[in-house]
């Protein structure tokens, strides 16, 4: 028994390995998430950022088994493991399982997620029946409970209405409360707090880093806010056109980039330091998943291209003297070599 | 700051925009929503100010009433001098043509059949400019080349953009007219930073070559600091407080000032020491049951606050360097107004 607990929690909470997620639609092919590979481990929180239509959402639900199908399809040799237990694959009942007990998601429109027809406290009750077998006045005890938990004033009479009655703020809140009802050990929010004001975006982080702490449950959160991201996570990865460009701590890869996009994006952020100037921007558009660019898919876009950069794709390599990782050809052991050279 | 000594554009007076609340179209009055309730600012010719503040509070309805899109139920706006609450319909069109609005979401307000090409030229000749058909087809296409469109996308529906085309198409009609003034109403939320970052330079291009005046209303608090030359705070349909950006962005004053400043996640804040959380506890109170006094009392954290602040409404008073500051505490620490 001991032994076996002690390797429990060595395991990595979840591992996604070259995920691949394509959608087939009459304009052809969209790869939506193509080849992305990130880690979760026990009671982390990890950023995923990276601009719309990168391919964030789609890979929450490839890891939630929900990705609609067709037009959607998770190709073979993709590969999520949740707590070493592959999932590519699995049996449906084994997926219900491990949605309704293991990792929980709040998506990225909270209205449309929540029934206006029904009081919020019945959906809670809903959810809390399916999860937990709890009924009756058990089970609307517990969702009061869970109400309080995620800090909604007078649980009690929240308990009682609907959607429409709550504002933005606390409907996203209901929708915690519904996400903890399973006990989850992984909560993926996907944007939870862009549609609302920084003030309650504040109170709604503030919230789920306390959660994260009492729960010891991990979080892997979704947003385009970089700030966001850096005040919630321990480490981040960064998403470009269906793949992970750069991966590491919050701290080093915010304030030491490694990737051109990234360091584009850093540096697109206006504010004070950038009163009365122009801002650096990255040229171009982003590509379209039906059609990514050859080699690195960031090519036609780099500040720093070099001739290989547009025939050869790079793979995520390690940061030398760090351990991060980035996609592009400048940490190959070569480059690396070529600027000591020139430093010496 | 030649922003500083240029002419005043536009004076807003005491603007208030009170709507009745019905329950539905043609039910009973149930009370009164302050949308806005008595606000005053002024933009100078090639100013920016930025209005910020919860959802809610009444940006909005600040831009439509001054605009005349609402009417507003009380106050004045001065437009170059002239009255625009009583300008009469031609008045009122020539007006339109110096004072425009671009919206958050652009695709609402674009018409779907017509191309980008057929859009703009429909606004030349609506306000008879660049001449004949050969005249505004030129211009349309100088215009789309003025916020980084190219030619060829004359003839492209607005679907067929992106959400950052689609902007800037939307600025691009905005600017058909020769505008003297913009507001931008969330123009920039809903983007990504690259495209965010293209366009504010967009707007920062047409101000020093157009010396265009922008109201700019956005609920991130980093693009109005890198933009806005003053900022004004509303809470509740009031103008909490107002200053140069520069100013109000290093000492606010304002209890609510303080809260929203603290609250922005920063890339910095995690790994700076000093930086000071201000939690707000719940949501902004209904404009239809505002508290008494002071509008923010319930939710303020003033070390000062007291029964005074349930009592008195405070005003917006002068505090030096151009801000004002509606706290009754504040003011009495400096010494001001009063
Ligand atoms: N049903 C579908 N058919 C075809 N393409 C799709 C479908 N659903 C999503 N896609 C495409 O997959 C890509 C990734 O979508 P995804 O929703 O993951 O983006 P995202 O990174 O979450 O963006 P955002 O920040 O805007 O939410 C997009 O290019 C999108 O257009
Ligand atoms: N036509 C209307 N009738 C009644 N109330 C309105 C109307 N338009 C806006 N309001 C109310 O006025 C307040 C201010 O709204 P708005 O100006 O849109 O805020 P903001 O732009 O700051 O988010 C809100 O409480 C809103 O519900
Ligand atoms: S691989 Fe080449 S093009 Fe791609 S990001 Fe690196 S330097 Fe730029
Ligand atoms: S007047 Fe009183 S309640 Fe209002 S902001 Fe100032 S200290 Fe706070
Ligand atoms: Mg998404
Ligand atoms: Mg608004």
């Amino acid at each position: 028994m001991d032994s076996v607990t002690r390797t429990e929690a060595d395991e990595t909470l979840l591992e996604v390995r070259d995920l691949r997620t394509y959608f087939h639609t009459r304009a052809g092919t969209a790869r939506a998430v193509d080849g992305v590979s990130l880690r979760v481990e026990r009671g982390e929180s990890l950023g995923l950022v990276g601009e719309s239509g990168c391919g964030k959402t789609m890979t929450a639900l490839s890891v939630m088994a929900l990705v609609p199908s067709p037009p959607g399809e998770v190709l073979p040799g993709s590969s999520i493991r949740f707590k070493g237990e592959e999932l590519v694959g699995a049996a449906e009942a084994r997926l219900r399982r491990m949605r309704g007990n293991e990792v929980s998601m709040i998506f990225q429109e909270p209205m449309t997620s929540l029934n206006p027809v029904h009081s919020v406290g019945s959906q809670v009750v809903e959810a809390l029946r399916l999860h937990r077998g709890l009924r009756g006045r058990e089970a609307a005890a517990a969702a009061v409970e869970l109400f309080a938990e995620v800090r909604l004033p007078d649980p009690e009479v929240r308990f009682g209405e609907y959607p429409h009655q709550l504002s933005g703020g606390m409907r996203q809140r209901v929708m915690i409360a519904m996400a903890l009802s399973c006990k989850p050990q992984l909560l993926i929010a996907d944007e939870p707090t862009t549609a609302l004001d920084v003030t309650t975006q504040a109170q709604i982080l503030d919230l789920l880093s306390d959660l994260r702490q009492r729960r010891s449950m991990a979080v892997l959160l979704i947003s385009h806010d970089l700030g966001v991201v850096s005040a919630f996570c321990d480490r981040v990865s960064v998403m470009y056109a269906g793949q992970i460009v750069e991966e590491g701590s919050a701290e080093e890869v915010f304030h030491h980039p490694r990737h051109p996009y990234t360091q584009g994006l850093l540096a697109s952020l206006p504010g004070r330091h950038s009163r009365g100037t122009r801002l650096p921007v990255i040229p171009g558009v982003a590509p379209s998943p039906t059609l990514w660019p050859h080699g690195c898919r960031f090519h036609e876009r780099c500040p720093l291209v070099m001739d290989r950069c547009a025939k050869d794709a790079p793979d995520l390599l390690p940061v030398a003297g760090s351990d991060r990782t980035a996609r592009c050809w400048l940490e190959s052991p070569e480059s690396a070599a070529a600027r000591e050279d020139t430093r010496a | 700051m030649i922003a500083g000594e240029a002419e005043v554009l536009l004076e807003v007076m005491d603007l208030s925009m009170h709507f009745s609340a019905r329950d539905g179209a043609w039910g009973r009055v149930r009370g009164l929503v302050k949308a806005v309730d008595g606000i005053s600012f002024t933009i100078r010719r090639g100013e920016t100010l930025g209005l910020v503040g919860e959802s809610g509070c009444g940006k909005s309805t600040t831009a439509r009433s001054l605009l005349r899109l609402l009417e507003p139920t009380g106050g004045r706006v001065l437009f170059d001098g002239v009255d625009v609450l009583s300008m009469d319909a031609r008045t009122l069109r020539a007006f339109r043509g110096r004072a425009q609005i671009v919206f958050q979401d652009p695709f609402g307000s674009l018409n779907p059949r017509s191309t980008a090409g057929g859009m703009l030229e429909e606004a030349l000749e609506v306000h008879h400019l660049a001449g004949d058909a050969t005249g505004r087809g030129r211009r349309a296409v100088e215009l789309l080349e003025l916020v980084g469109l190219r030619a060829e996308h004359a003839g492209r529906y607005p679907h067929e953009f992106s959400a950052g085309q689609r902007q800037r198409l939307g600025i691009a009609r905005a600017l058909s007219v020769e505008p003297e003034f913009i507001v931008l109403d969330e123009a920039v939320s809903a983007l990504d930073v690259s495209v965010q970052a293209q366009i504010l330079n967009l707007l920062s291009d047409l101000k020093a070559d157009l010396g265009l005046a922008y109201l700019f209303i956005a609920h991130d608090l980093a693009v109005v600091e890198h933009l806005c030359d003053r900022v004004a705070v509303m809470y509740l349909g009031k103008i909490v407080e107002t200053g140069p950006a520069e100013r109000l962005y290093r000492a606010p004053r304002h209890p609510y000032t303080k809260a929203l400043l603290s609250a922005v996640p920063s890339l910095d804040a995690k790994f700076e020491s000093g930086h000071e959380r201000i939690m707000l506890t719940g949501d902004p109170p209904s404009p239809m049951n505002p508290p008494s006094g002071c509008v923010f009392h319930p939710r303020c954290s003033h070390p000062k606050k007291d029964e005074a602040c349930r009592r008195d409404m405070p005003d917006l008073a002068d505090c030096g360097e151009g801000c004002f500051v509606a706290c009754i505490k504040e003011r009495s620490r400096l010494g001001g107004g009063a």
